[in-house]
């Protein structure tokens, strides 16, 4: 099989603190993945510099063998909801259009066929009707589904998606994922930055669990085993030691 | 005097035709640069670079080239002076405005005062539309060409690196060249109002049209027209008023821009306060009635 994404030796430090430690997986192609692991394991920042967003101290990216940089145009990548500025006088459909921008380059601007495909895209999340709406009138998970229609734009073959289920509906998670299921099949590869573990089970076929290092990369039922789980989140329970509970790794 | 005593004169003087025309491409030029610079929040930089360009032109003076080139090379450097600092330290970026666009403010008072006599300080500073030269004239309406050529080349990058930064970052945009690129074309747009409205007021011709325009539509180039229109009319009232009444032409401009700032933000049809009270207490009777 195909390898789609091979990150090696990644290391991103913050401020002078080390946030992400030698970290090396690689995907293949077809694979929808979860990143998990505690609050603050630098699961978004470890996204964010395998896709060049920040500097990194080490580390190499390959994208079907090749640097990332000759892959950018065909990365889709979905912020967290909390990185956008929601009052922009922008619409739905203006959103999911914008995906057909980096395929355009410069100068040229979407045709007939590339709004129509925009549209295409609005209709597969089940958003069509909203297109004419500006972006902050959605609910949270209309608007996640919105952005997910925008990465679908960009035809990309990798997607980087960060805590797309973070405050939305349950309707809206089921489209979400059944659509990221779809995609898996069509043979794209998918990350998903994720910190619910009672579902990374059902949603993922592989996991890759963090504390700042990495701990586990592997089969979704072979990383939820209790003693890696309890190796990511051993300080995290902590506060249970005087009350005669002990969480060790 | 009328509004068609006005025309009248308009016909008749010739300083009369350049002032009006000249405030109408700043009107359009500022509106659209300002719609960028309030969605990218960057209203204070505006502010502060429409400020440094003084010693720029202060300079150029001296020298005796075009006010042009020194301005857009101090305007530029104070940007990349506030990137610099607020980067480089925990000095936090409006602190790094503060420091920066007052100093190099004051650079450009004291060469003035040096060299000049404090009338064209006075000029520079508030602005003087009805001395508008025909070098000027033409200055003006090369940056508006210029201006208007790059938004319309560059719509779309703009457009993602406004609002979706790290998208287009993710795809390969230089974020960092766009910021800079913009950067000079403000302190272009600044050399061109310095008749019309002066360095002290761009930042009004910047804010307040595109703000206005931002309370009225949800489209981005709505918005552009509309922020350019508003610019347009504030310029053309604007001037009317400095004529007639016999004052200063950036103050008046300025003024008709707040006035029609202020009608928006109380009648706005969406985002209006007048409409948004007037509907919840409609809301509020209605289920009182139930």
């Amino acid at each position: 099989m195909n390898e789609a994404l091979k990150i090696d030796h990644l290391y991103v430090s913050y401020l002078g603190n080390q946030v992400v430690k030698d970290i090396s997986f690689s995907v293949n192609q077809g694979s929808l993945v979860g990143v998990i692991g505690p609050n603050g394991a630098g699961k978004s920042t470890m996204m964010k510099a395998a896709l060049h967003l920040i500097p990194r101290d080490k580390g190499d990216v390959e994208v079907f063998g090749e640097p990332l940089k000759k892959w950018r145009k065909r990365i889709a990548y979905v912020p967290q909801r909390s990185d956008i500025d929601w009052d922009f006088p922008i619409t739905v459909f203006d959103v999911v259009l914008l995906g057909t921008y980096p395929k355009l380059g410069l100068f040229k601007r979407p045709s007939k066929s590339d709004k129509e495909w925009a549209y295409e895209c609005l209709r597969t999340v089940g958003m069509e009707t909203f297109s004419d709406r500006q972006i902050g009138e959605l609910s949270g998970g209309q608007q996640q589904r919105v952005f997910l229609a925008r990465a679908l734009a960009q035809k990309a073959e990798l997607f980087f998606l960060d805590e797309p289920f973070v405050g939305i509906d349950v309707a809206s998670e089921e489209t979400i994922i059944h659509i990221l299921r779809d995609l898996k099949k069509e043979g794209k590869t998918i990350l998903v930055v994720h910190h619910d573990l009672s579902k990374a089970e059902s949603y993922f076929d592989h996991l890759l669990l963090l504390n700042k290092n990495m701990i586990h990369y592997g089969a979704s039922e072979e990383v939820l085993q209790p003693e890696v789980i309890t190796k990511a989140y051993a300080n995290q329970f902590s506060f249970l030691q005087p009350k005669g509970v002990n969480v060790t790794s | 005097m009328s509004i068609f005593e006005f025309f009248q004169a308009l016909f008749q003087y010739e300083f009369l035709q350049k002032a009006l025309f000249t405030s109408v491409v700043v009107g359009i030029i500022c509106g659209i640069v300002g719609c960028f610079i309030i969605l990218r929040g960057m209203a204070l930089m505006g502010d502060a670079i429409s400020h440094a360009v003084l010693p720029g032109v202060a300079i150029s003076y001296m020298l005796g080239i075009n006010f042009f080139f020194g301005a857009v090379i101090t305007g530029v450097l104070t940007a990349i002076g506030i990137g610099y600092v607020s980067q480089n330290s925990r000095i936090k970026h409006d602190m790094a405005i503060g420091i920066m666009f007052t100093s190099m403010f004051a650079v450009g008072i004291v060469i003035i005062t040096m060299m000049k006599s404090s009338a064209d300080l006075y000029h520079i500073l508030f602005g003087n539309v009805l001395a508008v030269r025909m070098s000027d004239m033409w200055i003006t309406l090369g940056i508006g060409v210029l201006v208007i050529g790059l938004v319309v080349l560059f719509y779309k990058e703009l457009l993602v690196s406004t609002f979706d930064p790290t998208m287009a970052q993710s795809y390969g945009l230089p974020n960092k060249w766009i910021h800079y690129c913009l950067m000079a074309v403000l302190t272009m747009v600044t050399v061109a109002s310095l008749q019309t409205v002066g360095i002290v007021l761009v930042v009004a011709m910047l804010i307040t049209p595109a703000a206005t325009a931002y309370l009225l539509t949800n489209r981005l180039s709505v918005m552009i027209y509309l922020s350019a229109l508003i610019g347009v009319i504030s310029s053309v009232f604007g001037l009317y008023f400095s004529f007639t009444y016999n004052l200063a032409s950036g103050a008046t401009i300025v003024l008709v821009s707040a006035f029609l700032f202020a009608l928006a933000f109380f009648f706005s049809p969406s985002q209006g306060i007048v409409w948004k009270a007037h509907k919840s207490r409609k809301n509020r009777l209605e289920l009182l009635e139930k």
